[in-house]
């Protein structure tokens, strides 16, 4: 069996908010198609990791390997990197000032600079995948939480990423709206996306994860896969983490 | 006091100087205005640079603009551009864009940085520059932000014209206070004069919400 791409590498990543040492000697790998999920308790490390894999933080120490090229945040452009490289946030961060297809739209348009009319269909098929086709020309005031989740998923899907975070897209959600978000990215994990994601819904874990990783106190603390993490947990810290949350 | 008739006839009869001022206000208030959104935007953008020295310029030109009476900027403006053969108009109108610039800068600094930084980090998560998101996605919002405030500045900004009477731009207050010693009548020409600037700022309001209401249809 061949093995796998390596879409994301990272070798002692080390990253400090002033004296606040958040994350301390990360190793980590993401395979294509590998869909990983960080779970741990509130401020253990894992938005700001996520957030160090696009370079919204920068990494005080260590490497970051995006597809096989180390990147290095001065010399880099980091622009081309995030393209290959979608996000989704807890806050949703749609524009509000542009209608759904826009939101969608604009990237592909202003980046890329994709004629309007190709990126238009685009839009469109997006919006259709994620069950919105009818919202194209509303504003996202008039969206529910759910809805805003799911068009800011069609928006990071429309610069064609090769890898997909998503920083605890479904904290801010009603729960009766969890779980559209949850079967859009189960969807998209069904197709082979690459992902990385920091959640607390320890059933999408279990479900949808390869690998599921523990963090805590900024160190991935114990790594495995579902099955193995949930039922079998080694470490004491990832046992009480456990049975707090279950 | 003058009588209402006697007030409705020097309205009707002084009608064609009058408008020849207001057509000198708006010219000096509209180009003062649009040249001062241009400062007032850099300005900010030094502001929000986070780079030490273009920060302090930008404190160094608001401080001064604040700190010094508008009349005494015209004249500086006034007599300091008159060796390089610039007109009345033009010192009037760059003092008032420069006066206006400072207090513009600091409605755009605070619009812009009430922007939710995640906006920011939306557009940098798609692959978009710094410049580009500011361009598309903060400053759209923020200006809409900013009409409010913006609106009254402008209206600020349309009175404070009437200072460039004193440097002899003749326009609307000059005409009253002119008309007004010609004829031993100030008094109704002031009222007259007043009339005229509650229309203008009538209008200027209306426009601004005009713009507020097309700009408001994503709420």
């Amino acid at each position: 069996m061949s093995e796998k791409r390596e879409m994301i590498k990272i070798e002692k990543l080390n990253k400090s908010f002033g004296d606040l040492h958040v994350l301390k000697d990360i190793d980590m790998e993401v395979k294509e198609n590998d869909v990983v999920v960080l779970i741990g308790a509130s401020g253990s490390g894992k938005s700001t990791l996520l957030r160090c894999l696009n370079f919204l933080e920068i990494k005080n120490g260590g490497k970051i390997i995006v597809e096989g090229k180390e990147i290095d945040p001065k010399k880099d452009n980091l622009n081309k990197v995030r393209e290959q490289i979608g996000m989704v946030f807890q806050h949703f961060n749609l524009f509000p000032h542009k209608t759904v297809l826009q939101n969608v739209m604009e990237a592909p348009l202003v980046v890329k600079r994709k004629n309007r009319s190709q990126a238009e269909k685009e839009g469109k098929e997006l919006l259709e995948k994620v069950g919105l086709a009818e919202k194209a020309d509303v504003y996202p005031s008039k969206l529910s939480g759910g809805q805003k989740q799911r068009v800011a998923i069609a928006r990071a899907l429309a610069m064609k990423p090769d890898i997909m975070l998503f920083d605890e897209p479904t904290s801010a959600l009603d729960p009766e709206l969890v779980g559209e978000v949850l079967s859009t990215m189960k969807q998209l994990a069904r197709e082979g996306m690459t992902m990385v994601v920091v959640t607390h819904e320890m059933g999408f874990a279990r479900e949808v994860g390869d690998w599921v990783f523990y963090m805590h106190d900024g160190r991935i603390v114990e790594r495995g896969q579902p099955q193995e993490l949930f039922n079998n947990p080694k470490e004491q810290r990832t046992k009480d983490f456990l049975s707090s949350i279950l | 006091m003058p009588s209402f008739q006697h007030f409705f006839e020097t309205f009707i009869d002084s009608y064609p100087v009058f408008l020849k001022g207001m057509l000198l206000t708006l010219q000096v208030t509209a180009v003062s205005i649009l040249i001062a959104i241009f400062i007032g935007l850099f300005f900010a953008f030094l502001k929000i640079s986070k780079i030490k020295v273009l920060e302090a310029i930008a404190n160094v030109y608001i401080y001064i603009v604040r700190g010094t009476p508008l009349i005494v900027q015209i004249f500086i403006f006034y007599f300091g551009l008159s060796e390089y053969n610039i007109s009345g108009f033009w010192s009037a109108t760059l003092a008032l864009a420069f006066h206006n610039g400072a207090y513009i800068a600091e409605i755009f600094r605070g619009t812009i940085q009430s922007i939710d930084k995640g906006q920011m980090e939306a557009g940098r998560s798609l692959g978009m520059t710094n410049a580009l998101t500011m361009r598309r996605i903060i400053l759209p919002q923020a200006f809409r932000r900013a009409l409010p405030p913006l609106g009254n500045q402008f209206i600020i900004g349309l009175k404070d014209s009437s200072l460039a009477a004193f440097i002899g731009m003749y326009e609307l207050f000059n005409v009253a206070t002119t008309a007004g010693s010609n004829n031993f009548d100030s008094m109704t020409y002031l009222l007259i004069v007043a009339v005229y600037y509650l229309i203008l700022v009538f209008l200027l309001t209306t426009i601004v919400s005009l713009m507020e209401k097309k700009l408001s249809a994503s709420d």
